[in-house]
């Protein structure tokens, strides 16, 4: 076998000469697969993806001898994501169960090691949802501590701000709304859950969707584990488990990697505009006392983001104890200058004279970042396919100018939860389908608050795309949503996908960031260590890519890597290959927050993300 | 060599977590922060729920003492294999003045009533790096100890023991009943997959008051005061070899 290799690929001599000498059981596998490579592609590019979703196992010669049988088990409702939506979703089935006295077994599986550790949001909290789902909710010791008190909006310039009077009828205004940390209240929801009877499994993620013979959904299954870094089995190996249920309710938050494939799968999306997003950063901090207003909201627009550039930003006051404050920024994915950083641009948010002085003297205790939607009315796709619905920000009932996602989220999970519960306790389910397919709750969802809340705000976020920009927008906004309510008959369109907003590099200007100060401003990787963040690392990465060779051929080529500068944690980075020259993607797995923005944001479609082993990912407390 | 072993899981913050001391001083940030089963306490597990399996013994009993949020723990070690487990319900300022001293005299207490041949811990726990409950309870118990196992074999009644030490390895063989503690490369533990996770939910947890063992919690030690490691100060460059030796004489370190 040497010779022949000396002949064609002479570099490869001194390698194979050292892996012969090994003797680990991956290694000849891995010089198979990286000498087929060689023959296939003209430019050598090191191996990537790992993962049995781009390199499946059925072909595999490492997986021949494995049992992959799975055990399986039966529920009448399986809940994909233990975020608000999904816990609402869970309640509420088990509320109506117990009312009705009938037997229905309710099992959650979510990613997180616990309740709440992936869950981010800002928040300021409407309580509406709240109020259906537990009207005695303050009694029961829900954490919504600090009533909204005070809100201030700005526009600011390099150093000054521009106070914008928030008028009643505006979308930012707070009055009846609670600052809360959503991570308390999720890991408050999901101990009223169980108390209900609901089955909870965090820990345990959702990897595949399963399909009756009928192509109806009959279910999920949750990870494999002990999968080698080279896509082997390791002596651990474990097949996931598959969950059977009537109906399966897919609460993943925004950009679900399941909910992605069932877009395809029932065509979802046929009739509706693409989603649009937008990344949110955050931080929390201990601040000194003096400088603390428990209660008081604030949001800016404008600097550090020009005109055209969606974003603003947010710092709230909490009220729990600790002069402590929830801070951070958003910026729409529709950027197009791919030398935008938005972690970059929230550090050097956080020196502006107003905000730099509230955060003088404190200490920051946690940082994360989460995409969110920005795609509202126009991008809610079809919710209901024969065995499941979509629920939450999966599908997507953010209100954009409010930045409020929660009430609505938890509602859909309610509406969900009613609308299948008659069904899913019949005596004769009468159905077509295998799997149940309920679209009652799109209808339901139709005539409800969320539908005539997110009607109504449709068209602010659209009128941005105006030669005025952000200004432009506002003046809509004052015009057509304070004065006229939303009511007028057009609707405005988005701009087709994030991914494909982004200009070539050579057409756009480096942006020059400042140096973080180590004090108000921070670099990325003792960012990313205060997410607490962290995975087995002896596992396939789960940011896949449909080919290896596409990031530097294509994304450093023509936008200079914009995912090294859009990751919120450091997972992407070019850098320089061992021998000769050119640069190679080296993803950093580890380090995800499972924010999905790279999912989003990449112009070449290139990333899939994809769930890893269960209960790795972030762990945050009260984000 | 059939009869019972004892484990012990202790729950603990999370290894990849970023500590925060708390605003008073008095300990660090626990609630809501992501706690998991110390790694050390996996491996004394997967050991013997291994030995279960080679037959060599009976009965894998969880042991952890601590709030509510422990059975968690227990529940985990059910999943990873173990038959049953016993909370010793610690909370409040006994838990956080629960030390080595008073999880040994439980262990060992324990130990008696169960009629327990074995007892497996891990090395030492991450948050407080003690690495004294193991032997504190064979002393107790006045049992042989296998410390920073990193192999283990049952010969008839006695116990091959491959210790890591500091110079290299070390074979002992010692009695039974004895107490083992694990060492990083003893094992690898299993993952507890969700199947035997709900199969672990109708796996018995005894509920157990300290009191009721005869084991009092209080502490001789008392915590005067928890800050955080300071902060790493710049240094300080130098050019010649003599200003090295007067910048030492100057700060007083030679």
């Amino acid at each position: 076998m040497g010779l022949y290799f000396e002949k064609q690929w002479p570099e490869l001599l001194p390698c194979i000469r050292t892996l012969t000498t090994l003797q680990t059981d991956h290694v000849v596998p891995q010089l198979y697969t990286h000498v087929h490579r060689r023959a296939c592609s003209s430019l050598s590019t090191p191996r990537i993806t790992t993962h049995y979703t781009i390199h499946p196992r059925d072909k595999d010669p490492r997986w021949q001898d494995i049992e992959m049988e799975r055990f399986a088990d039966e529920a009448d409702v399986v809940i994909v994501g233990g975020g608000p939506a999904g816990l609402s979703a869970a309640i509420r089935l088990k509320q109506l169960a117990n009312q009705h006295q009938k037997e229905l077994r309710v099992c959650l599986v979510e990613k997180a090691s616990q309740l709440g550790a992936h869950t981010l949001s800002g928040a300021c909290l409407e309580p509406s949802a709240l109020t259906e789902l537990f009207p005695d909710w303050k009694e029961r010791g829900a954490p919504l501590n600090t009533p909204v008190t005070d809100d201030v909006f700005s526009i600011f310039t390099e150093k000054h701000r521009i106070p914008v009077p928030i008028l009643p009828g505006l979308p930012m205004r707070n009055h009846g709304n609670y600052i809360v940390r959503l991570g308390n209240l999720v890991r408050w929801l999901g101990e009223q859950a169980e108390e209900l009877g609901v089955e909870l499994y965090p820990g345990y993620a959702a990897s595949e969707v399963l399909f009756h013979e009928d192509r109806s959904v009959k279910g999920i299954a949750t990870n494999d584990v002990g999968i080698a870094k080279d896509g082997s089995p390791k002596d651990v190996f474990e097949r996931g488990m598959e969950l059977h249920a009537k109906v399966t309710l897919f609460g993943e938050g925004c950009h679900g990697h399941l909910a992605k494939q069932l877009y395809k799968q029932f065509n979802l999306r046929e009739n509706c505009e693409p989603q649009t997003y937008a990344i949110g950063l955050k931080e929390l901090w201990v601040i000194d006392e003096k400088k603390w207003r428990p209660g008081r909201a604030e949001h800016s627009v404008g600097w550090p983001l020009d005109r055209h550039t969606y974003g603003g930003s947010f710092l709230y006051h909490l009220n729990e104890g600790e002069p402590m404050v929830a801070l951070g920024f958003v910026v729409g994915l529709d950027y197009s200058n791919p030398y935008l950083s938005p972690f970059k641009e929230f550090q050097r948010w956080k020196h502006h004279p107003f905000v730099e002085s509230t955060l003088e003297g404190g200490q920051r205790i946690a940082y994360g970042a989460r995409a969110l939607n920005e795609g509202g009315f126009q991008s809610i796709p079809k919710l209901t396919f024969p065995g499941g619905l979509l629920i939450g920000c999966s599908p997507g009932f953010m209100n954009v100018p409010k930045i409020k996602g929660t009430h609505t989220a938890m509602k859909s999970g309610i509406l969900a939860a009613e609308a299948l519960f008659p069904k899913v306790t019949a005596e004769n389910l009468d159905s077509e389908t295998a799997g149940l397919h309920v679209p009652e709750y799109s209808d339901n969802l139709k005539t409800s608050s969320v539908w005539k809340e997110l009607r109504s705000v449709r068209n602010i976020r659209p009128s941005f795309h105006n030669p005025l920009g952000l200004y432009g927008g506002m003046v809509y906004t004052g015009i057509f949503y304070w004065i006229l309510r939303g009511k007028e008959p057009w609707t405005l369109k988005h701009c087709g996908i994030d991914a494909n907003q982004l200009k070539p590099a050579k057409d756009c200007t480096p942006i020059e960031y400042p140096k973080p100060d180590g004090k108000i401003s921070f670099d990325l990787l003792s960012s990313v260590a205060l997410s607490g963040t962290n995975h087995e690392g002896d596992q396939p990465p789960h940011l896949t890519l449909k080919d290896d060779s596409v990031p530097v051929a294509r994304n450093l080529a023509i936008y200079d890597g914009p995912e090294q500068r859009f990751c919120p944690a450091g997972v992407y980075e070019y850098v320089p290959v061992e021998t000769g020259d050119g640069m190679r993607l080296q993803i950093n797995a580890q380090n995800c927050v499972h924010c999905k923005t790279c999912d989003i944001k990449d112009p070449s479609q290139n990333i899939n993300w994809v769930v890893p082993e269960g209960g790795g990912g972030p762990a945050y407390n009260g984000m | 060599m059939s009869g019972r072993v004892l484990v012990g899981v202790k729950r603990v913050i999370d290894y990849a977590v970023k500590i925060r001391v708390k605003p008073d001083h008095t300990g660090v940030v626990t609630d809501g922060v992501k706690h998991s089963m110390n790694p050390f306490c996996e491996i004394a597990v997967e050991e013997a729920v291994k030995l279960k399996e080679k037959k060599l013994i009976k009965e894998v009993v969880a042991v952890s003492c601590g709030p509510q949020q422990s059975q968690e723990t227990i529940r985990t070690a059910l999943a990873m294999g173990a038959d049953r487990g016993i909370h010793v319900e610690v909370s409040g300022k006994d838990y956080d003045s629960l030390g080595p001293l008073q999880v040994s005299k439980i262990l060992a207490a324990l130990a008696k009533k169960e009629e327990a041949q074995l007892i497996i811990l891990g090395k030492q726990a991450i948050d407080d790096d003690c690495n004294q409950t193991g032997q504190m309870t064979a002393a107790l118990l006045d049992w042989p100890q296998g410390t920073f196992a990193s192999e283990v074999s049952l010969e008839a009644e006695k116990i091959k023991v491959v210790r890591e030490i500091d110079g290299g390895l070390e074979t002992i063989k010692i009695n039974t009943p004895a107490v083992l503690t694990a060492d990083l490369r003893l094992n690898t533990p299993r993952y507890a997959t969700l199947p035997n996770i709900m199969k672990a939910k109708k796996k018995k947890i005894a509920n157990v008051k300290p009191a009721d063992l005869g084991v009092d919690l209080t502490s001789r030690l008392e915590v005067l005061r928890v800050d955080e490691p300071p902060q790493r100060e710049a240094g300080v460059k130098v050019e010649t070899v003599e200003d090295l030796v007067a910048k030492l004489k100057d700060t007083g370190k030679i």
